[in-house]
């Protein structure tokens, strides 16, 4: 009963994945001319944020507005522009928002600066439990047992 | 005491982060424009259902306009559409209609079968202007001043309530008619 039941999951998961595969299939990513230029295109539309459906990157999302920015990189790297001026153009005419990585400024300081915060008081919180530990072990003179060990 | 306050100040620390964080977080319907008191972009589009016509920026300097986004594939644009006949009959602004991703014929038919509250209507078919004006979805409605400024942008259909406070707001005086 119980492996039935994992085989049924794992068909699900198998169905789960067939379809993603589909959907990846459903909108065709443009090649680029050149080997450099592609990776500058893969780069740069997976750092945009697709307007319409926030959570995804244009690169990710096949709703036509993120086709029409992906054909806007496109045409821009064959344009001859750089990475910053695609992004720059992108920010004037959508704002921050459209980046997923968000330039470090007075409004977005937090952003970068609270996970450093977060992972300060961790670091904190552990040593002091280790400090607390070991002192516990140094004043604990009981004699381990050898089958006690093994037990 | 202090084992529990120090996980307690973390907890409503967090709490506080994340509360802030969901409600500042961009709404689709209240994200400003990137565009706000700045120059509209450029373009030069051709006029729905007159071949060879054209309208560019230039052509609408000197008087503020309304630009509205629409397609006859946008649900929200159909909700909108009573609002905008009721604003054409004001007669204070002319209201530019920019067919976003859209037929031409569609588009055509959607204004005689619902009535035009456009002075003119651009065809953006394969949304180059619209991705320089910033769209992310339609419709929506810019205000735009006598030098070609972006001052207001408003997302999803347009009410009276919003028309009255945003638009008609933002005439100069002496302007209206």
């Amino acid at each position: 009963m119980k492996l039935s039941r994992r085989a049924g999951s794992m068909a699900v998961f198998a169905a789960l994945l067939l379809g993603a595969s589909f959907n990846l299939a459903a909108f065709d990513i443009e090649s680029m001319p050149t080997p450099e230029m592609q990776e500058r295109y893969d780069g740069l539309t997976h750092e945009l944020r697709c307007m319409q459906c926030q959570n995804q990157s244009i690169a990710d999302s096949p709703v036509g507005l993120a086709e029409d920015l992906r054909r806007d990189v496109r045409e821009q790297i064959i344009a001859g522009k750089t990475d910053e001026q695609i992004r720059d153009a992108m920010v004037a005419r959508y704002g921050n928002v459209i980046l997923f990585r968000p330039p470090f400024t007075a409004s977005t300081a937090w952003v970068w600066v609270f996970p450093f915060l977060l992972l300060l008081v961790g670091v904190f919180v552990a040593v002091r439990i280790v400090r607390k530990r070991t002192a516990l072990m140094a004043s604990d003179d009981s004699v381990v047992e050898p089958e006690d060990v093994t037990r | 005491m202090t084992r529990f306050l120090i996980p307690a100040a973390i907890f409503l620390a967090l709490a506080g982060v994340l509360y802030v964080g969901v409600v500042h977080s961009p709404n689709k319907s209240t994200m400003q424009s990137a565009l706000l008191g700045k120059a509209v972009p450029e373009f030069s589009l051709p006029v729905l259902a007159n071949p060879g016509m054209t309208l560019s920026k230039a052509q609408l300097k000197g008087s503020p306009w309304v630009l509205n986004v629409w397609g006859t594939w946008c649900a929200a644009c159909r909700d909108e559409h009573e609002t905008l006949l009721g604003i054409a009959r004001q007669n204070a602004l002319p209201l530019v209609g920019l067919n976003w991703k859209d037929e031409d014929d569609a588009a055509i038919d959607w204004l005689r079968q619902l009535g035009n509250p456009y002075s003119v209507v651009a065809v953006d078919r394969d949304g180059r202007t619209a991705i320089e004006f910033g769209v992310y979805g339609a419709p929506e409605t810019f205000f735009i001043d006598a030098d070609s400024r972006v001052q207001y942008r408003h997302v999803g259909p347009m009410t009276p309530e919003v028309w009255e406070r945003e638009f008609l707001s933002r005439i100069p005086r002496g302007v209206l008619p």
